[in-house]
C-alpha cells in the first residue's frame, strides 16, 4: 500500500530524514515511536506530501507522489490524516466539517454525504453534536470529529500525527478506543504516538525512529520486550 | 456672530446631491478596491520573488505617495490617454479604487496569514485543491477578522474622497468650496460639510459595529 524508498528531507541545512526505507501493507497498523525531533512526524507528513522532500520516493497505492503525472489531490483523497491539534474548521458545524470534502471533492450529493457523516458520528459516539460548532467540543470530542471527517472520504489509509498529544489525560482513552475499533475493521493505519500501550496492543508493527533514521522495527512484543539496539533500549527505559 | 442660514438654504439641494455622490464614490472605491485588493494581496503572497514584485511595488506606490498627487496624476495624466474628454467622476472612482486597493490588499494579506497553517493543511489533506481550500476554509475565517480594519479603510475613504473636489468632481466638498467661493464665508459652508461627513462616518461606524457583533456570535 505504501512504499518509502530512501526518503531524504531537510529544512534548509538541517537534515531531518536521512534515508528512510519501509513498506506498509494493506490492513497493517504501523506505529511510529521515537524521541521528539527524531523526524517521525515529518516522515508521516511526507506520506501525503504535506511536507515536500528532497530525495527518494514515496509510492502510495501505486502512485509515485513526486511523479509529474500524479495528481496529489487524487492521492490525498485516499489518505486521511488526523492532526495533533485537530484542525477542525471553526466556522462550520460539526456536520459541515465532515460533509464538506465528500461534497466538494468526491462530488457526492448533500444527502449522501450527510447520511455518511451521521453514520460516522454515531460510530465515534457524537451523533448529538452534529449541529454544534467545534469550539463547544472538548478536546477528545474534537479529535473524534476530526477522525470522522477524515473517514468520510472513505480513504484507504489513515495517518495519525500524535492524535492524543494535545489532549487532557482523561480524554486520551476515548480517542484511542475509536482508533482501536478502526484497526479492528481492517483500516491501514500509520500512527505516530507516545502511547506505548496503544502501540503494543494495536500495532502490527512498531517502528522506532531516532535522528532521522529508522533504528529498529519489529512486532510490538519483540520490540518492547527484546529491543536490539542501544538507542531503542535507552528510549524505552525512559518512556515505559 | 451672524450666521447666514440663507446660504445653507440655497445650497441645501447641492449639499444633498454632493453627499450622495460622496457615498457613491466611496462605495465604488471600496467595492472595486476590494476586488483589486484581493487579487493584489494574493499576488503579494506568491512564493515566487519575481511574481510578487509588481504587487509589492503597486502597494509601495499607492501607500507611499499622497492620494492628492495620485488624483492629479490620474485625472490630468493617465485619463487623457484613455478618454478624449476626461470625466472628473470617472477619474475620481479610478483614483479612489486604485488607492484603496493597496490598503485593502494589505488587509487581505494580514487576514489570510493570520489563519492557522493547520487549517490549510487539514483542507489539503482531504484532497481539496489550493483554490477550494482558500474559498471554503481560509477566506471565510479571514474575512471575519478583516471586518474591523476593512471598516476603518471605508471610513478613511469617505473622508479622503473630499480630495477629488480638486478635479471638480461635484461631491460634498466641491459644493462646500463653491459656496465658500460665492459668498466668501468660511463657517457656513465648511462647518456644514464637516457635520455631513461626520454623519456619514458615524453611521457607517455603527453599521460596522453591528455587523461585527453579528458575525462574532457565530
Amino acid at each position: 500500500m505504501i512504499q518509502v524508498k530512501n526518503l531524504v528531507k531537510s529544512f534548509g541545512d538541517l537534515e531531518v530524514l536521512k534515508g528512510i526505507n519501509c513498506e506498509i501493507k494493506e490492513k497493517e497498523v504501523v506505529v511510529v515511536i521515537g524521541p521528539s525531533g527524531s523526524g517521525k512526524s515529518t516522515f508521516l507528513r511526507c506520506l501525503n506530501l504535506l511536507e515536500d522532500f528532497q530525495d527518494g520516493e514515496v509510492i502510495i497505492d501505486g502512485y509515485k507522489l513526486k511523479d509529474k503525472e500524479t495528481d496529489i489531490n487524487k492521492v490525498r483523497e485516499e489518505v486521511g490524516m488526523v492532526f495533533q491539534r485537530f484542525n477542525l474548521f471553526p466556522h462550520m458545524t460539526v456536520l459541515d466539517n465532515i460533509t464538506l470534502a465528500p461534497i466538494k471533492v468526491r462530488k457526492w450529493s448533500k444527502e449522501k454525504a450527510t447520511e455518511k457523516a451521521l453514520e460516522l458520528l454515531r460510530k465515534v459516539g457524537l451523533e448529538e453534536k452534529a449541529h454544534v460548532y467545534p469550539d463547544s467540543l472538548s478536546g477528545g470530542q474534537a479529535q473524534r470529529v476530526a477522525i470522522a471527517r477524515a473517514l468520510a472520504m472513505e480513504p484507504k489509509v489513515m495517518l495519525f500525527d500524535e492524535p492524543t498529544s494535545a489532549l487532557d489525560p482523561e480524554m486520551v482513552g476515548e480517542v484511542l478506543a475509536v482508533m482501536k475499533q478502526l484497526a479492528k475493521e481492517g483500516m491501514t493505519m500509520v500512527v505516530v504516538t507516545h502511547e506505548m500501550g496503544f502501540a503494543r496492543e494495536v500495532g502490527d508493527r512498531v517502528i522506532f525512529m531516532d535522528g532521522g533514521y529508522i533504528i529498529e522495527e519489529a512486532e510490538p512484543s519483540q520490540l518492547f520486550d527484546y529491543p536490539q539496539h542501544e538507542r531503542t533500549k535507552s528510549f524505552l527505559s525512559k518512556v515505559l | 456672530m451672524d450666521f447666514r442660514w440663507d446660504i445653507l438654504q440655497e445650497y441645501a439641494p447641492f449639499f444633498l446631491k454632493g453627499a450622495l455622490l460622496t457615498i457613491g464614490l466611496s462605495l465604488a472605491g471600496i467595492i472595486i478596491g476590494s476586488i483589486l485588493g484581493l487579487a493584489i494581496g494574493l499576488g503579494k503572497m506568491s512564493p515566487s520573488k519575481i511574481l510578487k514584485l509588481p504587487f509589492v511595488w503597486y502597494i509601495n506606490f499607492f501607500r507611499g505617495t499622497p492620494l492628492f498627487v495620485q488624483i492629479l496624476l490620474i485625472h490630468f495624466g493617465v485619463m487623457p490617454l484613455i478618454l478624449d474628454t476626461p470625466q472628473p467622476i470617472i477619474s475620481a472612482i479610478v483614483a479612489l479604487s486604485l488607492n484603496s486597493a493597496a490598503y485593502i490588499a494589505e488587509i487581505f494579506r494580514a487576514g489570510i496569514q493570520s489563519i492557522d497553517r493547520g487549517q490549510m493543511e487539514a483542507a489539503r489533506s482531504l484532497g481539496m485543491t489550493k483554490v477550494q481550500s482558500m474559498i471554503y476554509i481560509i477566506l471565510p475565517q479571514a474575512l471575519k477578522r478583516m471586518i474591523p480594519p476593512f471598516g476603518n479603510e471605508f471610513i478613511v475613504l469617505i473622508k479622503d474622497s473630499s480630495l477629488v473636489s480638486i478635479i471638480a468632481a461635484p461631491e460634498l466638498m466641491y459644493w462646500g468650496r463653491a459656496a465658500q467661493g460665492q459668498y466668501f464665508r468660511v463657517w457656513e459652508p465648511y462647518i456644514t460639510v464637516a457635520i455631513l461627513y461626520l454623519v456619514l462616518t458615524l453611521t457607517l461606524d455603527k453599521l460596522l459595529q453591528y455587523i461585527e457583533k453579528r458575525y462574532s456570535n457565530q
